[in-house]
Order: structure tokens, then C-alpha cells, then sequence
């Protein structure tokens, strides 16, 4: 039984996660603004969500579209994906975690609290099938669907009441019934627990009259190390029965647990909502695009942003479509490092199988998020940084693979610019060659310039309002020279022809 | 004489084991000529080859310790029998046939499938004695002679196994091949059919036997099995659709004993031995009948092969991380010296098991060159460098296949190290006395076919003494044409002769902080700052392209 609600084939796993990459670029497109957003004071919702975006990269176009049906679903019904939430988790909560508590290591201890464990786990699972059941009609999505379909098949009443037999049945009066035979240097080999069966606790009365030959051995009464071996023989067998059921109450309990963790997931989502709707961001959701590297936004805003200032922030409209390398330059302050941080966050919402705070959204899957920012510490240095930079360049190729996705903020500047812009360039060119997308702020003219006649290329440019006013948004358009002298040279010697100015291929 | 008779005692003098009585106890009645009416085949050695053998040296030469060899020769005879082997590896030869003989078996046992025959049979074997040795002193019949029997079990499919995987995999060597056709002969020999097929015939029958163990209070009572449910089985059955995973075998015991049995279970085998009496019976007929089944040669064997065995498990995990090993041409006349990318055995051992890298370095002495002086930063590898010559020429002189690519090696009489001691400041005058004291007794010792490593000697004695000394000391080694290493950081000695050839520790141009461990004859140059940089952190457009894989 499996509750696939994360993905249409198989569960979630927190546990299998691992967290290092996606902590590294957290800090850069501040994610834990998100996160603790979604989980509020829920910690198992945090967990669950930072597991969720670490495990973005690896989703499929299906996987996406399957997560937005159920989603969907669950923002038609809060209350009700509350209610089960809350129920998935009674065995993990405080109040009640003795009924659910497994320990012990003696095979008695297991097989006692494994029944006992079975007991209420089965009870709870009734009332949750019945609950599902009682609002059936209320799930569009396949996701939900399913889990219906899988309630009411696997949990009927037959099958419940067997379950309560069997745990019925869990005693030992008849003494430990162990079957072998003659191993390697007599070792008794192939131990097996056999039930006991009525015909064998009469065995033990009647047999002298059936005429069954058997031999009897009695401890010494002081034979200790006879005792031990006694019960060491014993427990070989009842080690096997302890384990079997001892595993099926886990894997009851993983069950509610798996449950308990996906919802968390759409609970998270929900409070995200319940959020943004507060400060008045609408969202929208986005589409996967089929194509290898694709971008597409209208009004996309940074969540994070919002959520920090706890207002509505302003959105940009860019349309990279399948060009892979997107290169913004001009004023400070003007909202560049926002913008690149708004694309890595609406990224990872969308692969996530979340909403986005845009009013139209369209990218392709990436297969990895990496942002590559400059760093404030080790001024002083100045070699030490830019290696540093570089280090943390090789960081990313260790793990990168085509298909990402990379954010560039002002880094390889720390050296002089023809050295960094050289080095930028090697960088970026590697990466567009390799299926890789690029977002790049930079100050580096040069760098921008080596990419002028590349038509892989969107430059965007952030220009303080004519207006005065302190709205910047990002338009089409090459960077500024800070110096003109190569141009002019250019103008006079050269007879290179350039056009100062990309025709605008922005919507909106 | 009959056929089966073999040179009396091992060319190692090692003592045969109590097992090992011989096949002529338990081949009385084999008839001379059984197939060709040629002699059967006779296996002698795989350490040395027929004629003269070498007696090994029961102590360690003083200049393992110098050379950490000590370490090496430790953590190869770990858990094995080191009475054996020890004397083995503190005994290189001088006798290109004895190591060509060596090299050989080495060459076969490093193709890929043979080295995992030898192991198998050496840890077969060492199972057959540990259950012969277990058995020997046990009271109840029923239990001896089920240990027996396993024991016999492990041994036939030992032999077997051994044979079938030397045909496999076709030996080169001269020694393989002999004890390959030797096995041919003994298992086709109707003494080892009947062992190996009568004890198959019996665990068989034994392994039938099924009986039933009711456990109640302080009695169990034994009876034939009667086709009870399992347990288990039902239970995992009932909860199967919770599973996410497949259930694998049943859950892992805790650590039981395979091996033993305490006193209930050898009442309660000798209940079964009861309920079965013919079963048992056959296999009590069985083990008193052929009590002595070990062959003399092949345990002979079991202990030389060891040799190999013990090396080349010490190298592996170096191989696995793709550190070079190769088979050096050796000679006994010729200096003519060179190794490429080899590396300190002791380091490597322990750099590989911390999963760090292993840097490896060249040397050669061709012509008239005799001594590789080795100057450069402090830390840079000079000394690991000096203890690798001196491994190298150790190794080339067991057989051993040494660390590098290839390597031409002149086989030495003896090797010299002159390490400098651990700094004691009180005693400085002292040292330095027994310094020169060590190094005069070694002059006088040592011959033109000796080995020196001479690393740091005068270091504690001022500058003048020390270039006074260590040219004085150096002339005296080159006039007596020995091969050798001298690690200082006096310059002049570099060119003293023109037997001594300069070697240097590199470091990092771009970061002298950055100790590469490379000793070479050449300095390097190095690039552009930030392009090297960016080279050196692999982040250049090149090495970027190549490490974004899919």
C-alpha cells in the first residue's frame, strides 16, 4: 500500500534526501523565507518542504502536473486535507505515543508491543478510510483518486477482521515449536518457527499412545549455561516471529507516517497560500515548457521578497524563450539581484509542483539549481577571494549536470576586469556548450561585449526611471560602456558594425 | 619408492602441520604406472626453483625499520602464520632465477581469476585445520564426526575447486604449472573420488534429515518433523500489503555460532543420531576409515603459496586505486637503473586507506651515475622518496612486483640506510659520534653491489662539519661504485662526481605553500596567474566542458 501523493508511482522519503547542495543555495535565493512561511510553527512541515525543494531537480514534466491536480484540490478543500493531516500524525504526536511505541530487544518484549502497536494502528485506519470515504466526491485530481480507490480495497472489513485474529492468535501456550534439519558439523540448520495447531498441543499428551518415537531432554537444575542455550535455541525461532511482526507494525506505522509526511507537503502548501493571499500577491500556476531550455514570465515577482516585506513586491516580464543566456546589466539598486533571485525561486516552486507569485510563468525542467554570488567576507585579500570564487566554481561542476540552471552574481570581479572577464567567459561558454542555462548580473562590460555577436544571448538592462521614481524594471537592452574608447577606436580604425541596441523581444 | 613420494622434507625446513601425514598412509595400495607408465607427475615448490634452495634469515635486516618496510612486512603476515612467512619476506636473493621463478607465479596469480583461486584455497584450508582441530578433542561420536566430515567436505571441494580453477585459468609459470598437472593426477586418483564422493553422498543424506524441537519450560523434546506452518511466513503474509519495500532474507541473526555446539545441542544431535541410526552409522564407518586425507605436497603448498597470496592482498587496495605495479627485470650485474612512477609502499598503504592521493615519482641512474642526490623544500617528499629507492631494491629482491609502471633493478647484497634520529638536544655531541660510528661500520661493510640511502645525516652539526663530513662521507661510498640516495640540502653535493645525479622537491609555482611531493630532475614553469588559478581549481573552458557530464 502506498499513499502516492508526491509521485504517481512510488513514496516520498524524507530520510533519502540529502540536504548539502540545496543548503548552499539557499542562502542565496533566501529559501528559508519560503519554508518557514509554509511551515509556520509546524517542524515536521519544514522538514518535509526542505526535502521536497531539495528534491525539485529531480522531478518529471508528470510528476509536476500530478502535484498541481492534487494541490488543486486541496486548495478547493483546506479543511478537510487539515483533518487528515492531523489524524495521519496521532501515532507520531505526544498524547498518544505509548498505544504506538515500539521497543525491545527480547523477542517477548517485540511480539508484545508489535500487537499491541497493530491494535491501535488498525483502529486509527478505519477511521481514516471512513473519513476519506464520507467526502469521496470532493477529489478531481488522480492523486486523490487513487487514494480512494486504494482505501477501499485494501482496508475492507474482511481483511480487518483477519488482522484482528491473527494478533488474537499471538501466544505461545503450547510451548516453541522449532522444525530443522542436520547442517554443516551437526549444527542444526534451517530453524523455522512453526505454528502451533490444536493437533499439536495435544501431540504432547497423546503421543506415547500414537507411538511417535521421541526423545526428552530435562535441565539440570543448575545448569545455567544449559538454561542460556535453552532459551538461546528458542529465541532463534521466536526471533523470527517477533521480527515478522515487529517489521509488519513498522511498516503499518510507515504507512500513516508516509501519509502523514505527504500531506504535509499540501498543508505546507496551503499555509504558503493562506500567506500570500494575506498580503495580497496573487499567484498563478506555472507551465512546464517541453522545450530544453526555455523562459518565459509576465509579472513574475520574488516570493521571498514579499514575504519578507510583507507586501506586495514589483514583477518583471522577460522573454528569454530559448535562449540559455541571459546577461543584466545597469544601475545598482536596480532590482537585478531581485530578479535573479525571483527566477531561481519561481524555478524551484514550479519543480516543486507549486504555485508562483506571477501572472504567467513558463520554463523548462531544470536539473539543478546552483547560484554562484559574490561573497562580502575576505576583503582584504584579494587573490584569496577570487580563488575562493573559483573554488566554489569547481564546487558547482562537481555536482552540475546539463540541464541546470546557473545564477551569476557580479562574481569572477574580485581579480582585474580583463582577468575575470576572461575567466567569466570560459565559465559561461563552457556552460551554454553543455546544456547549461545561464542568468548572469554583471558590471563587466568586457564579458558582456564577447557576447554581442552570440545570438544564444538576452541582455537586459535595469535604467533608473526617467520619472524618478524608485520602480525599476528590467528592460531589453545591451549594457552601457563605461568607457567609450574602445568604441571609438572601433568607429574610427575598424569597420566592425554593431547595433547599440537588441530589438526588444519582450512581451508586455 | 612409490610414485607418490616426495623429496624429503620442504626446501623451507617448515614443519609439515599435524594434518599433513601424508598421502602414503592414505594411498597405500596405488599402483606405480596407473595411466602412461611414465612417473606421475611431482610438485615441489612454487618459492624456489629445482636445485639449490635458499635458506631464509630468521631476523629482520636492520634497514626495514628506516625504510618502514617493518610496517609493510607487519600488516602482510597480520592474522597468517608468521613463523613462516616473516623469514620469507627478510630473505631477498640475489639469484636472478629465484626471482624470475617468483616473478612468474606472480605474473599468474595478477591475471585476473587466479589470484581468487589461491585465496580461496589458502582460506579453505585454513577452515579444514581450524575443524580438525576443533573435532580432535570432542567426546559424543555423533558431533566429531559430523565436524569431520565438514572438514573432509571443505577439503575435497578445496583440492576441486583449486584444480578446476588452475585449468581455467591455464598457468604460465613453471611452478603452476607443475602443481597443476600434479592436481590433475591426484584427483583423478580413485583415493580422492571415493574421499570426495562418499562425503558428498553423506552431508546429502544428512542434510535430509528433518526433526522437530518442542520447547516447554526446562524440557525439549525431539522428534522427526512433521509438516507444521510456518510461523513467520503466515504473519509477514497478513501485513504484506503495508510493505514498500520487498522483504529480503529472513532478518539478520544476531551473531550466532556456525562452527560450534554447546552441550544441549549435542544432546540433541545425539537424539537425532537416534531417531536415524543408519544415516549415522554410515557416517561413523566413514571418518574412522579415512582419518588421515590431507596431501603432503599440496599442504606444502598451501603454506609457500601464502607468500604470493599475503603480498599481493597488501596491494590491492593500492591497485584498486589505480596505483601502478610492475614486475621489475633484474640483474645482478648490470646497474643500469630506472622506475617510473613509483611510490612509497608504507605511505601508500596508508594514504589509500584515508582515501588520499598518492603522489609518484621517477628515478633513473644510467651510465656511470650511481647516486640520486635529492635537494629541494623541506616536506616536499624527500625523504618518502629515499625509503622508495630503498623499498624498490628490497622488493625486487623477494620476487615481489614493485610499485611503478615498469623498473629495471639491480639486485643488490645488502642496503644501507643512515636515517637521521629523532632530534635529542642533550645529546648532540653523542649522536653525532654514533652517527659516524653507524656510517664507518658501514663503509667497511658494504661493497660495490651494496645499496646506501643516506638521509639528513649531519643535520645536527654545524654547517662547516656538515659539508666537511658528508663530502667525505659521500667520496668514500661513489669510490666504491655502490648505487644509492642522499637527501640534504647542501647544493654542492649535487655535483660532486659525476656519478651523482641532481634530483629536486618541487612545489607549487603559483603556491609555494602547496607541496606537490614530486621530486624531479627538472624544475617546471609555471602559468599565467589567474589562468593558472582557474587551471589548477579545473574550471577552465576545457576541463569545465569535460567534468559536465550527463
Amino acid at each position: 500500500m502506498k499513499t502516492c501523493l508526491m509521485y504517481p508511482d512510488r513514496d516520498f522519503d524524507t530520510a533519502s534526501v540529502r540536504a548539502g547542495l540545496a543548503e548552499r543555495f539557499a542562502q542565496d535565493i533566501e529559501l528559508d523565507v519560503l519554508i518557514a512561511a509554509a511551515a509556520g510553527s509546524d517542524r515536521l512541515i519544514r522538514t518535509v518542504m526542505a526535502a521536497v525543494c531539495a528534491e525539485a531537480w529531480t522531478n518529471d514534466s508528470t510528476t509536476v502536473r500530478y502535484r498541481q491536480g492534487i494541490l488543486k484540490d486541496c486548495l478547493a478543500n483546506p479543511e478537510l486535507v487539515r483533518r487528515l493531516y492531523a489524524m495521519a500524525g496521532e501515532p507520531f504526536g505526544r498524547e498518544r505515543s505509548w498505544d504506538f511505541s515500539l521497543y525491545g530487544h527480547e523477542p517477548s518484549a517485540m511480539v508484545g508491543s508489535a500487537v499491541r502497536t497493530l491494535q491501535h494502528a488498525f483502529a486509527l485506519l478505519r477511521r481514516l478510510r471512513d473519513t476519506c470515504l464520507a467526502h469521496a466526491d470532493r477529489f478531481a485530481s488522480t492523486g486523490l483518486q487513487q487514494l480512494l480507490v486504494m482505501l477501499r480495497r485494501d482496508l475492507d472489513d474482511t481483511y480487518l477482521a483477519a488482522v484482528a485474529d491473527d494478533l488474537n492468535s499471538l501466544t505461545f501456550g503450547a510451548g516453541v515449536l522449532l522444525s530443522a534439519h542436520v547442517g554443516g558439523g551437526g549444527k542444526a540448520a534451517g530453524l523455522v518457527l512453526r505454528k502451533p495447531q490444536p493437533r499439536d498441543m495435544s501431540w504432547m499428551q497423546y503421543l506415547p499412545a500414537i507411538g511417535v518415537k521421541s526423545y526428552t531432554l530435562q535441565l539440570q537444575p543448575r545448569d545455567d549455561a544449559g538454561a542460556q542455550a535453552f532459551s538461546e535455541l528458542q529465541n532463534r525461532g521466536l526471533g523470527q516471529i517477533s521480527d515478522a511482526i515487529y517489521r509488519s507494525a513498522e511498516h503499518v506505522l510507515g504507512f500513516l507516517k508516509a501519509l502523514r509526511d505527504e500531506l504535509a507537503f499540501y498543508v505546507g502548501c496551503l499555509n504558503l497560500k493562506d500567506r500570500l493571499d494575506g498580503i495580497g500577491e496573487s499567484t498563478c500556476f506555472p507551465e512546464v515548457s517541453d522545450a530544453p531550455r526555455y523562459f518565459r514570465c509576465r509579472d513574475l515577482r520574488d516570493t521571498c521578497l514579499s514575504l519578507t516585506l510583507g507586501c506586495r513586491a514589483v514583477g518583471n516580464d522577460v522573454d528569454a524563450g530559448d535562449r540559455p543566456l541571459v546577461i543584466i546589466t545597469g544601475a545598482n539598486r536596480g532590482g537585478k539581484s531581485t530578479f535573479l533571485r525571483s527566477v531561481g525561486v519561481a524555478q524551484l516552486m514550479l519543480q516543486c509542483g507549486l504555485f508562483v507569485t506571477a501572472e504567467q510563468f513558463s520554463s523548462s525542467l531544470r536539473s539543478g539549481l546552483f547560484t554562484h554570488y559574490k561573497r562580502q567576507e575576505d576583503r582584504s585579500m584579494r587573490s584569496g577571494k577570487f580563488d575562493e570564487e573559483l573554488v566554489r566554481m569547481s564546487e558547482i561542476a562537481d555536482h552540475i549536470r546539463p540541464g541546470a540552471l546557473v545564477l551569476f552574481n557580479e562574481s569572477f570581479a574580485a581579480t582585474h576586469e580583463r582577468e575575470g572577464a576572461e575567466i567569466a567567459r570560459q565559465v559561461v561558454s563552457a556552460l551554454l556548450d553543455s546544456g547549461v542555462t545561464v542568468f548572469f548580473v554583471t558590471h563587466m562590460y568586457e564579458l558582456a561585449r564577447v557576447f554581442f555577436d552570440d545570438d544564444r544571448v538576452l541582455f537586459l538592462r535595469a535604467d533608473p526611471d526617467p520619472g524618478g521614481t524608485r520602480t525599476f524594471r528590467l528592460h531589453p537592452a545591451r549594457p552601457l560602456p563605461r568607457s567609450f574608447g574602445i568604441d571609438l577606436y572601433r568607429q574610427i580604425f575598424g569597420p566592425e558594425e554593431e547595433a547599440h541596441d537588441q530589438p526588444a523581444r519582450l512581451s508586455g | 619408492m612409490t610414485e607418490w613420494s616426495i623429496s624429503d622434507g620442504s626446501p623451507l625446513g617448515l614443519p609439515d602441520g599435524n594434518m599433513a601425514a601424508g598421502r602414503r598412509a592414505a594411498l597405500p595400495s596405488v599402483p606405480l604406472d596407473r595411466d602412461t607408465g611414465s612417473a606421475p607427475p611431482i610438485f615441489r615448490s612454487v618459492l624456489f626453483p629445482p636445485g639449490e634452495p635458499e635458506t631464509p634469515r630468521a631476523e629482520q635486516p636492520a634497514c626495514f625499520v628506516d625504510l618502514n618496510l617493518d610496517q609493510v612486512v607487519n600488516a602482510i603476515v597480520a592474522d597468517r602464520d608468521e613463523a613462516v612467512l616473516r623469514p620469507l619476506f627478510y630473505s631477498p636473493s640475489r639469484r636472478e632465477d629465484i626471482i624470475r621463478y617468483r616473478q612468474a607465479v606472480f605474473a599468474d596469480l595478477e591475471r585476473p581469476g587466479v589470484f581468487e583461486v589461491m585465496q580461496a584455497f589458502s582460506g579453505a584450508m585454513r577452515t579444514v585445520r581450524a575443524n580438525l582441530a576443533y573435532a580432535a578433542p570432542i567426546d559424543r561420536a555423533s558431533h566429531q564426526h559430523a565436524v569431520t566430515l565438514r572438514a573432509i567436505t571443505l577439503y575435497c571441494r578445496a583440492v576441486l575447486s583449486l584444480s578446476e580453477g588452475l585449468q581455467l585459468h591455464r598457468p604460465r609459470s613453471e611452478a603452476l604449472s607443475e602443481l597443476l598437472a600434479y592436481l590433475a593426477d591426484y584427483r583423478a586418483s580413485p583415493a580422492f573420488s571415493s574421499l570426495a564422493g562418499e562425503a558428498d553422498d553423506l552431508t546429502r543424506a544428512l542434510a535430509d534429515l528433518s526433526y522437530g524441537m518442542l520447547f516447554r519450560g526446562d524440557k525439549v523434546t525431539v522428534r522427526k518433523y512433521a509438516d507444521e506452518v510456518d510461523f513467520a511466513a503466515t504473519i509477514l503474509d497478513r501485513f504484506a500489503r503495508f510493505r514498500t519495500e520487498p522483504v529480503g532474507a529472513r532478518p539478520p541473526r544476531p551473531p550466532g555460532d556456525d562452527f560450534a555446539l554447546n552441550h544441549i545441542e549435542e544432546a540433541i544431535l545425539a537424539f537425532v543420531a537416534k531417531l536415524f541410526p543408519d544415516e549415522f552409522h554410515a557416517l561413523a564407518a566413514f571418518v574412522t576409515r579415512r582419518a588421515e586425507f590431507i596431501d603432503q605436497a599440496l599442504a606444502r603448498f598451501e603454506r609457500e603459496i601464502a607468500f604470493f597470496v599475503s603480498y599481493l592482498e597488501f596491494i590491492a587496495p593500492m591497485k584498486a586505486a589505480n596505483l601502478p605495479f610492475c614486475h621489475p627485470d633484474v640483474s645482478a650485474v648490470s646497474k643500469e637503473t630506472e622506475a617510473h612512477e613509483a611510490f612509497d609502499l608504507a605511505l601508500a598503504a596508508k594514504l589509500v586507506s584515508e582515501r588520499k592521493p598518492v603522489i609518484c615519482n621517477d628515478f633513473r641512474l644510467t651510465g656511470a651515475e650511481r647516486m640520486l642526490v635529492v635537494t629541494g623544500a623541506n616536506q616536499g617528499g624527500k625523504t618518502t622518496f629515499s625509503r622508495m629507492f630503498g623499498q624498490m631494491h628490497i622488493l625486487a629482491g623477494l620476487g615481489c612486483p614493485v610499485p611503478g609502471t615498469r623498473a629495471r633493478l639491480f639486485l643488490a647484497d645488502q642496503v644501507f640506510t643512515h636515517f637521521e634520529r629523532e632530534e635529542d638536544i642533550t645529546n648532540l655531541r653523542g649522536k653525532l659520534e654514533d652517527e659516524l660510528f653507524r656510517l664507518h661500520r658501514t663503509c667497511e661493510v658494504m661493497t660495490g653491489d651494496s645499496v646506501v640511502i643516506l638521509n639528513e645525516v649531519f643535520n645536527s652539526t654545524s654547517l662547516d662539519d656538515q659539508i666537511l663530513l658528508s663530502t667525505k662521507v659521500m667520496e668514500r661510498i661513489l669510490a666504491t661504485d655502490a648505487l644509492g640516495v642522499c637527501v640534504t640540502f647542501l647544493d654542492g653535493l649535487t655535483s660532486l662526481s659525476a656519478k651523482t645525479v641532481s634530483m629536486v622537491s618541487m612545489v607549487d609555482p603559483d603556491n609555494p605553500a602547496n607541496r606537490t611531493f614530486r621530486v624531479k630532475r627538472m624544475p617546471a614553469n609555471g602559468l599565467a596567474y589567474a589562468l593558472s588559478l582557474a587551471e589548477k581549481r579545473g574550471v577552465t573552458y576545457e576541463r569545465l566542458c569535460a567534468r559536465i557530464r550527463p
